[in-house]
């Protein structure tokens, strides 16, 4: 346990280092990047939290986490007691510790930030959380009895899980609809290994089902089963609608049929969901990437986790090709910094033109152009306009399209009740997450577009508390 | 998992499974398809929904052994199970009173197309249907589609069974014959779709094709299932995977479905390696 210091010698403590496989090695494995913090530093860094009166970084945080509390506890040495603080708003906290934009959230906001490094939250989350399941002590709080009442969860992401958690400890019914063979949405198919150990997200699941929610894979709700189904003859009270955005969108440009041009969804899928990466033990291939040139476009974490990902196939040169400057790019910037020390190349300010092919249909270039910054555009971002004449091919035999994903229309167009925007997403009350169709909720990246873990999270916990009134109350207030 | 109730060979290398998936069973409309997955590493492939049982919760597949996962689902049988089943998926097919329906069935094609000709013919169509295979040995399902067609044609490569010549050969003379066609399906084997497509282009007959691209999710996910439908791109799996065959970039299809195939080659070789017997599958 350690004493609390003066503000002026909290000041004084460097920001503590995440200990990190080094890039050269890791680069060419699969195993997690960040090694996690051990006790006594995370003990260190928790000093120099300044114990805000009004703590800004909460404030930060998407889910309102009691950072300077939680911060307390593991200054005293307490981590399980920190880790339970942490659960009281965070249900996925060793996930959310690995893969929030904590730049733009609560450390952003962090008062550190002003002068100095900002406290390392994240870092910190993910002690306590990983120390907790090291122990195998997590407190299981304990269901509610129960209430007859049964809830369909549609997907098993951030969203749904964190839904199906909240609403099983209230005492219903809960069973999660998973069209894949396996739990966790993007966390499982999308999101690597070396960002996030599968493991975590498993041992996760494995907690919910002890708490008595019911998982059923394979279903493709609107395929497999409808929502009027569900509700008219399998006897769900209430459904909540949690799909992400999971449509991979494509550039619509010459020669993208190619093959060795991939959407990220299935390059990602098929190395993580499907291991692709071990071949001698999956079935699953994926278009060999080994000594090949690979280039990426976009520059969102997706990008990056498809770019680093190629690297660990053993990829010669691994490109990102991104339309405006590195400063620009959405991803967290942690990744972009590994992805750099790992030797990923940044061709910023260049744009796809074309996808160039043999006459064996398979991709052997990418022409690109480079582009300039001009007038702000819709998004208040600077727009690129391309530059004439600048036009090159970049090699490559593998090329993965990274720009972004929409909607998946199975559900809606199955239940046309539901309404949607125009660009597919379901329309869901701000606040209590109700769809125009009574019993039906939803929310996570099927109503805010892609969007991030913690957001999803907290939809779905604002979801289950709005269902659970629902349920109780039966009320379903008309909108207008 | 999802328990084997049934399984055995239709032809060579060809086996019928029934297979226990009660809300496949329920919601499954012909010309939709499951994916599969045999054990917890292999990987995830589509097989059409040739028949289902919606009072037993089963759902029949046909299965031609053609590389390792296949090979593997054919070593299984009654009481075995696989792992994963998910569907039914993609659009059903467009079944309507058309008039006089031409169905053709190349090889295991047969099977993916037999219950579209069951609806077909419950629909009101005169069902002419056609099946083609290499050999009389290779031809399936033939009681099966001649109790639900007006007329059927097995046309084998060796004349081995019924007449010699392709099935665009029997479909040609039946245009030649001036017979009045008003819809054609074809489903076998990407060549022989293509040749149907320019046996009825010039004709303008509407002729539907089911595509077979390669697959992981099955639900819009990934785009790996793209295909060129006239200049667009189509994903096979939500909105196929059948298609109007007159639109259809065959060339791309069948660039895309080779994409692959050291890997394949490489996965076949591994099985054969682990069961030596894994060969030609036979009738018992
Ligand atoms: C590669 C990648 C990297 C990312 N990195 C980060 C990061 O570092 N930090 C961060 O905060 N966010 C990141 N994100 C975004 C984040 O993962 C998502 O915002 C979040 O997962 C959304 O959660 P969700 O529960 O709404 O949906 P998802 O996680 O998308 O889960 C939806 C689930 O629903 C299932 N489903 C879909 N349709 C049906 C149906 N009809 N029936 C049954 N099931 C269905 C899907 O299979 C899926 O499992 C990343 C996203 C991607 C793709
Ligand atoms: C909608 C649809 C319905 C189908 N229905 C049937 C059916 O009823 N009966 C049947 O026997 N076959 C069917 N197929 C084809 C079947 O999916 C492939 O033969 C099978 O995936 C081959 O796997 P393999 O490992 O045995 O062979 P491999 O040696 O791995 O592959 C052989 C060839 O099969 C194709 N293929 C490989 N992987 C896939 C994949 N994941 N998805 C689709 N095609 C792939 C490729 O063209 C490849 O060259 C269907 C395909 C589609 C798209
Ligand atoms: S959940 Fe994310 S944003 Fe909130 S405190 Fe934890 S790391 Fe920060
Ligand atoms: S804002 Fe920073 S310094 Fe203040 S309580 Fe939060 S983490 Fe500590
Ligand atoms: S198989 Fe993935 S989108 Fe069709
Ligand atoms: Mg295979």
């Amino acid at each position: 346990m350690a004493d609390k210091l003066p503000p002026k010698q909290r000041t004084k403590i460097p920001r503590q280092a995440m200990p990190e496989q080094p890039a050269l090695e890791r680069a060419r494995n699969f195993a997690e990047v960040n090694l996690g913090l051990d006790a006594a530093v995370a003990e260190k860094e928790a000093q120099r939290c300044l114990t805000c009166a009004d703590p800004k970084c909460s404030h930060g945080c998407p889910v309102g986490v009691q950072v300077r509390e939680v911060v307390d506890l593991v200054r005293d040495g307490d981590y399980l007691r920190a880790a339970a603080k942490l659960r009281e708003d965070n249900v996925l906290p060793a996930v959310t510790g690995r893969v929030c934009p904590q730049e733009n959230q609560c450390e952003g906001a962090c008062i550190l930030g002003k002068r100095f490094a900002p406290l390392a939250i994240g870092h910190i989350e993910r002690f306590v959380a990983d120390y907790e399941r090291a122990t195998g002590e997590i407190g299981l709080p304990e269901p509610a009895s129960p209430t007859g009442k049964k809830v369909a969860v549609v997907g098993s992401g951030p969203a749904g899980l964190s839904c199906a958690g909240d609403l099983t400890l209230k005492g219903h019914e809960v069973t999660v609809m998973e069209a894949l063979h396996e739990l966790g949405g993007v966390l499982v198919y999308g999101i690597p290994e070396f960002r996030l150990p599968k493991e975590i997200v498993r041992n996760e699941i494995e907690n919910m089902r002890k708490m008595g929610v019911n998982f059923e894979t394979n279903v493709v709700v609107g395929k497999s089963v409808t929502i009027d189904q569900l509700m008219n003859d399998e006897g769900y009270d209430a459904v909540f609608i949690a799909t992400g955005a999971g449509l991979p969108k494509f550039l619509n440009l010459p020669g993208e049929h190619l093959g060795g041009v991939y959407s990220a969804n299935e390059f990602l899928t098929r190395v993580n969901l499907m291991k692709a990466y071990d071949p001698e033990h999956y079935d699953s291939p994926v278009y060999t990437c080994r000594d090949a040139d690979v280039v990426v476009i976009g520059g969102g974490n997706t990008a990056m986790d498809a770019v680093r990902s190629a690297l660990r196939l053993g990829a010669k040169s691994a490109s990102i090709i991104y339309r405006r400057g590195e400063a620009e790019m959405p991803a967290r910037k942690e990744e972009q910094h590994h992805a750099r020390d790992e030797g990923v190349t940044f061709l910023t300010m260049h744009n796809p033109l074309q996808f160039l092919g043999n006459d064996q249909g398979l991709l052997t270039g990418v022409e690109v152009q480079q582009m300039e910054l001009g007038e702000p555009d819709g998004s208040g971002r600077a727009r690129p306009i391309p530059i004439a004449g600048s036009e090159k091919v970049v090699p490559a035999s593998v090329a993965i399209v990274a720009v972004g994903t929409g909607a998946n229309p199975l559900v809606q167009s199955s239940t046309p009740e539901i309404n949607t925007n125009k660009w597919g997403y379901i329309q869901a009350d701000d606040d209590n997450l109700r769809t125009s169709k009574r019993g039906v909720f939803a929310g996570g990246d099927i109503v805010s577009g892609a969007a991030t873990v913690i957001l999803a999270m907290g939809a779905g916990r604002t979801a289950a508390a709005s269902i659970h009134e629902y349920l109780t109350t039966g009320d379903w207030p008309t909108a207008e | 998992m999802y328990r084997i109730l049934e399984a055995r060979f239709l032809a060579p290398d060809v086996k019928l499974l029934r297979l226990e998936a009660p809300r496949v069973a329920k919601m499954r409309q012909p010309g939709q398809f499951v994916i599969v997955r045999v054990h917890d590493q292999g990987e995830r492939i589509p097989l059409t929904i040739a028949d289902s049982d919606p009072e037993t919760g089963s759902v029949t597949i046909v299965v031609q052994g053609v590389g390792k996962t296949t090979k593997m689902i054919n070593q299984l049988d009654e009481g075995d199970a696989l792992l994963d089943v998910v569907g039914p998926l993609g659009a059903a097919s467009e079944v309507e009173d058309f008039g006089t329906s031409v169905v053709i069935g190349g090889g295991v094609g047969t099977a993916i197309a037999y219950p579209t000709a069951v609806a077909m013919k419950q629909a009101g169509n005169h069902v002419i249907s056609i099946l083609g295979a290499r050999n009389r040995q290779l031809v399936i399902l033939e009681e099966e589609v001649r109790a639900t067609s007006d007329e059927l044609f097995v046309m084998t490569d060796d004349g081995s069974g019924g007449e010699q010549g392709f099935v665009t050969t029997k479909l040609q003379q039946l245009l030649d014959d001036k017979r009045e066609i008003n819809h054609v399906l074809a489903i076998g084997p990407v060549p022989m779709m293509k040749a149907v497509a320019e046996v009825t282009r010039p004709a303008g007959i509407p002729t539907v094709v089911s595509l077979n691209p390669i697959m992981v999710d099955g639900t819009g996910m990934c785009g790996g299932c793209r295909v060129l439908v006239g200049g667009e791109t189509k994903f096979a799996c939500v909105d196929g995977p059948e298609f109007d065959a007159h639109l259809v970039d065959f060339e791309t299809l069948v660039q895309r479905n080779r994409m692959y195939r050291d890997q394949e080659r490489a996965g076949l070789c591994q099985l054969e390696m682990a069961h030596p017997k894994v060969g030609p599958q036979h009738h018992p």
